[in-house]
């Protein structure tokens, strides 16, 4: 049976790689056109109609949820593993407190950005500013990307001069720092009533909303979307600078990189604070799309459900990130007919995929080679070992 | 700041935090010889505890115990539950060793591979133990719901009785069964890892690994035990939270298994007594933090007292030293 | 050769994207309003699975129960109810709403069941003129936003923590410790009594959700030498808490709201919770009107458990509406608003904020006995 499995899977890789390879033999142009179909079938994907493929909406089953509104929150989660990867994927520290950093994103649009927040009523008080004032929401982003960014750099600095395992406590400790301040520190957040009313780009919600109204969902997609697109490019570039080939060089051996005029302090700070930036990002989208965010939104558990996503999807390369993330938002959405069974299904698809492939679903090139050579210094070893 | 309520029953806050503390070491061990001697962190060991509180409550379900037995009547429920929290635990750490990590081991897989493998096997567990909670549970679970997941309450064994009082701090007879079984656990580890064969090769595999297969020490049954050892410790852990808190609950593991964890990487992860001392330390600065301010901000004291120590000590208050663990 | 399977791949792929473009649209829902002359659908949502699932089982069977009645009475009305499971997160229930809201056959919401999903979706249903009648979302400050669209059938936290402190002060209580879990609903309901309470109340602490050890807690609870303890949460920490007290030998008097209206706690407190008071604004089962109490038995085999009544008075609301020929949102919206009738739980008229009347609202004492909970007293408001 696990042959079989095995089997099934190495024909899938190879196809997988194929296609990679033939896709990359193709001229620029072709590859550009592919590329634009790709998009446009991004941009199209909430309004999905085409026969024979409707059953992949959401709302196609009985007290299913809003299409759009799903994808939404997998094109959110996208950008929450793109930020992963960064730290875990291209620098190789292990972050358990990923949620720390998108509850910081979506409680900065929160505090700054609703007329509910305690803050912007201290504001108000205090400058004698009208009841209907609050931070814009354009600013509110820039704040939020700010302070996710300080806030990467203020607890990479101690931790990251800690070894992998510590650093994993310590972050897991940091995401569940902040999600019990925002609900015990009620003067601050409001603790655990929320804060509701949190502007979108057309400001505080309400029903004049033309763009980004409260029913219709495609637009935030929309907008989500774009972010993800943007921040792809941006990290790709990143990742094939002198940046870049830093972290890699850290990831691969430290001692090693330093020797060679890599400061690998630097570089991992920097890996932690970009990733940091992109969760806060994320969270902001989060938090102005819902319009009300509360500190159970994000426990824990979410932590480990991205790094799941970013391992499971193949760390280290943003195609398998991302269909990790998406996989592991829609899938318990589309099947909401095992509810009950629903966790442990996915417990049970963790575990497989992550036996039968270690390398993630569609891993790195260079990660996949690493873990063969492991695999073969494995077999090269006494047998019994 | 409630300083006077501290420092006025500074002994009982003591106290209480070195019986809160006993358990969270007894949970720490697991990590730490698993750590010890595989460099990695075994995720899915609150689950290995969760399923040995478990099957203390199948054993006194199944013998239909009732609360307040006879005091020899007690002490065979505690024997049969502390043999079925041992083998149910000692069993579940084995099978995921098996299941999840061997398979992962012969292809060299990074730590992280490890990490989330272990994840999706706690998960599973879990939500097994939550679905077959109502059949495990038998006639004690109230079936006005027939739901799943629910808190299960479990019989008193033991009365709890305040044995002595020291200077204004009383000592109740559980608190003290519990502290006294926890170290004598330890000790009984401790002994077994430092003055046995079995344990000699324990630290030998840690030390190095290829030095002590060419030595012809078994890795895989050095594994295998290290694997059992902490599951029988959790077990234990297991009987003395039944016997103590009386009850359960699917999801008890996570906030358990995390504070453990935090005990072992304080005490200096892969070192035996390193984990008795973080989860003792551990306990009493949760209880001193919770009479301080209010007990909401205990997570976030002892989550801060942790990076403050491993800022001044990077590898926790006794350093990591299984394989170096002076004979 | 590789070339031409390149290139028929790419045209095959821009086809498709043009094709796409070509309008190949699904909008969701079905549109359109109920057909025929009666009848309708509506939407109920709330966590069905889940840890508080217990909770919120008996309103769901309520209100199935009741549309299940209408259905055989009016085989001319049907009306159709769709379960939305949003295991009580705010952040799974706004999609939720969004799909409600975008399809028009939806006629009106039962739900929000807990406080902070309502606070969620409250302004998608108004914006789409819907109407939400909750069962069980009794945080206070809901229905003082200015939402003209959110209704519930059960009296807000403030009335109960009213009713609590007058039972307790009825009691003699000198010296009352207040806990709570920190949650939306628990630190809300426990900072009412407070306000409530005055000077007889001698201490609090907050504790964390799934704590397990409570040693901080009693020593408090001990100190302030306390002759009544309140907790303001739910079963999971609430068994625990009240079994230590107990091994602890603290006699205090234990009071908890509704949201201990579950039969895990007592059970969960092996013994411990005896005696315990537990006040919800939920009907014995025997006092609900009508036979509604031998229905529900008949059709699930037990006993209504918390807000059982309560689901089954807000589906007949909407049932009613459809009997009385509404078929669009906004008519639907106006007959809740000036709905005027005796329930099974209590006497259903809104105010303009969408509370029911204050003094309309029944709210229960009740005692554990063993791993029941029985019926004690009515309590006085105030």
């Amino acid at each position: 049976m696990i042959d079989k499995i095995r089997a099934a899977d190495r024909r899938r890789v190879s196809l997988l790689t194929s296609v990679g390879d033939r896709v990359r033999a193709l001229p620029r142009w072709q590859q550009a056109i592919g590329l634009a179909a790709l998009v446009a079938f991004l941009y199209y994907l909430p309004l999905l109609g085409i026969p024979g493929l409707t059953w992949l909406r959401t709302d196609s089953i009985a007290g299913g949820n809003n299409w759009a509104g799903v994808l939404f929150v997998c094109a959110i989660y996208v950008l929450v593993a793109i930020g992963l990867n960064v730290v875990v994927g291209l620098a190789g520290l292990l972050d358990l407190g990923y949620i720390g950093f998108f509850a910081i994103g979506a409680y900065s649009v929160a505090l700054f950005g609703s007329v509910n927040s305690p803050v912007v009523k201290w504001i108000q008080q205090e400058f004698d500013l009208p009841p209907t004032w609050a931070v814009t929401w354009a600013i509110c982003l820039f704040i939020a990307l700010v302070l996710t960014l300080i806030s990467g750099v203020l607890l990479g600095w101690p931790t990251l001069r800690l070894r992998g395992d510590y650093l994993a406590i310590v972050t897991l400790g940091f995401g569940e720092i902040i999600r019990i301040f925002a609900r015990n520190a009620t003067g601050v957040t409001n603790g655990p009533q929320g804060i509701s009313a949190i502007p979108g780009p057309e400001g505080p919600p309400s029903a004049e909303n033309e763009i980004f109204g409260l029913i219709d969902a495609k637009p935030w997609y929309w907008l989500a979307i774009t972010m993800v697109l943007l921040m792809v490019i941006a990290v790709r570039r990143l990742e094939h600078s002198r940046v870049g080939r830093a972290w890699l060089a850290v990831r691969e051996d430290e001692d090693a990189a330093a020797v060679m005029g890599v400061y690998p302090f630097k570089f991992k700070l920097w890996a932690f604070a970009i990733g940091a930036a992109l969760g806060g990002l994320s969270g902001f989208l989060f938090a102005s799309r819902n319009a009300f965010i509360d500190p159970t939104q994000f426990n824990v558990n979410l932590s480990i459900l991205f790094v799941a996503m970013v391992v499971v999807g193949g760390s280290g390369n943003m195609v398998g990130v991302s269909l990790g993330a998406v996989l592991l938002a829609y899938l318990p959405e589309r099947f909401r007919e095992i509810a009950d069974y629903r966790w442990l299904a996915f417990g049970l698809a963790m575990v497989l995929v992550m036996i039968l492939r270690p390398q993630g679903l569609i891993p790195s090139r260079r990660r996949a080679r690493e873990l063969k050579d492991r695999a073969a210094e494995a077999e090269e070893a006494p047998a019994h070992v | 700041m409630n300083f006077d309520e501290l420092f006025g029953h500074l002994g009982q806050h003591t106290v209480d935090g070195l019986s809160k503390g006993a358990i969270y070491a007894l949970i720490a061990l697991g990590y730490t010889l698993v750590y010890g001697v595989l460099r990695l962190i075994n995720f899915a060991h609150s689950e290995v505890f969760m399923v040995g509180t478990f099957a203390v409550l199948g054993v006194w379900t199944a013998f239909g115990v009732q609360n307040n037995p006879p005091i020899g009547q007690a002490v065979l429920f505690l024997v049969l539950g502390l043999v079925a929290a041992a083998v149910a635990s000692g069993g579940t750490a084995l099978a995921i060793e098996r299941i999840a990590y061997r398979p992962l081991r012969r292809k060299n897989a990074p730590p992280l591979i490890f990490l989330i493998t272990a994840i999706g096997l706690s998960l599973v567990l879990v939500e097994v133990f939550g679905l077959l909670l109502p059949d495990i549970a038998g006639g004690a679970l109230p079936t006005m719901f027939g739901r799943a997941r629910q808190i299960v309450g479990m019989p008193t064994i033991i009365q709890q009785e305040t044995l002595f009082t020291i200077g204004g701090t009383a000592i109740t007879n559980i608190q003290l069964i519990v502290f006294i079984s926890a170290v004598v656990m330890m000790a009984a580890l401790d002994w077994f890892i430092n003055r046995t064969r079995y344990g000699r090769g324990v630290r030998a595999v840690a030390q190095n690994p290829e030095t002590a297969a060419l030595m012809g020490v078994n890795q895989e049954r050095v594994i295998m035990l290290i694997f059992v050892l902490g599951g029988i410790m959790a077990g234990a852990a297991a009987l003395l939270w039944s016997m103590r808190f009386g009850f359960t609950q699917n999801s008890i593991g996570f906030v358990l298994g995390l504070k453990a964890f935090t005990a072992a990487v304080l005490g200096g992860i892969g070192n035996l007594r390193g984990a008795l001392v973080g989860g003792l330390f551990l306990g009493i600065v949760e209880v001193y933090g919770a009479t301080l301010f209010a007990s909401n901000w205990e997570d976030v004291i002892a989550f801060v007292v942790l990076i403050v120590v491993l800022m001044f000590r990077p590898t926790g208050l006794l350093g990591e030293s299984l394989g170096r663990a002076r004979a | 050769m590789r070339r031409s399977y390149v290139r028929a791949l790419g045209t095959a792929a821009l086809a498709a994207t043009l094709v796409v473009a070509a309008g190949c649209q699904d909008s969701g829902g079905e549109g359109g309003t109920a057909s025929g002359d009666c009848g309708g659908k509506i939407a109920i949502f709330g966590a069905f699975t889940g840890d508080n699932a217990g909770l919120v089982i008996p309103s769901l069977n309520g209100a199935k129960l009741a549309v299940k009645q209408h259905n055989e009475k009016n085989p001319d009305c049907k009306v159709t109810m769709q379960e939305f499971d949003t295991q009580g997160d705010p952040a799974v229930a706004t999609p939720f709403a969004n799909q409600i809201a975008g399809d028009n056959s939806f006629l009106g919401v039962i739900g929000g069941h807990f406080s902070g999903e309502s606070d969620a979706t409250m302004p998608i249903y108004q914006a789409a003129g819907l109407a939400m009648v909750a069962p069980s979302a009794t945080r206070t400050d809901l229905t003082q936003k200015g939402n003209t669209s959110f209704f519930r059938v059960v009296g807000h936290d403030g009335t109960q923590a009213g009713a609590v402190a007058t039972y307790m002060k009825a009691q003699n209580a000198q010296k009352v410790f207040a806990i709570d879990d920190g949650s939306a609903y628990g630190a809300g309901i426990t900072a009412e009594l407070g306000k409530n309470l005055g000077g007889t109340l001698v201490g609090s602490d907050k504790i964390q959700e799934r704590q397990s050890q409570f040693d901080a807690t009693i020593s408090k609870i001990k100190a302030a030498q306390a002759d009544f303890v309140f907790y303001g949460g739910y079963t999971r920490e609430a068994a625990p808490l009240v079994r230590q007290m107990r091994a602890a030998g603290v006699q205090a008097k234990f009071v908890g709201p509704d949201g201990l209206y579950d039969p895990a706690f007592p059970q969960g407190a092996s013994g411990g919770a005896e005696g315990a008071i537990i006040t919800c604004p939920c009907l014995p089962a025997d006092k609900a009107g009508g036979t509604f109490s031998a229905d529900y038995q008949k059709e699930y085999g037990q006993a209504p458990g918390s807000y059982g009544a309560e689901g089954f008075d807000a589906a007949q609301i909407y049932l009613d509406a459809f009997k009385d020929g509404k078929k669009s949102r906004a008519d639907i919206l106006a007959y809740v608003k000036s709905y005027d009738k005796q329930g099974v739980s209590k006497y259903i008229k809104f105010d303009d904020k969408g509370d029911v009347d204050p003094t309309k609202v029944v709210i229960w004492a009740y005692q554990i006995k063993g791993t029941a909970i029985e019926p004690l007293q009515e309590l006085k408001l105030s």
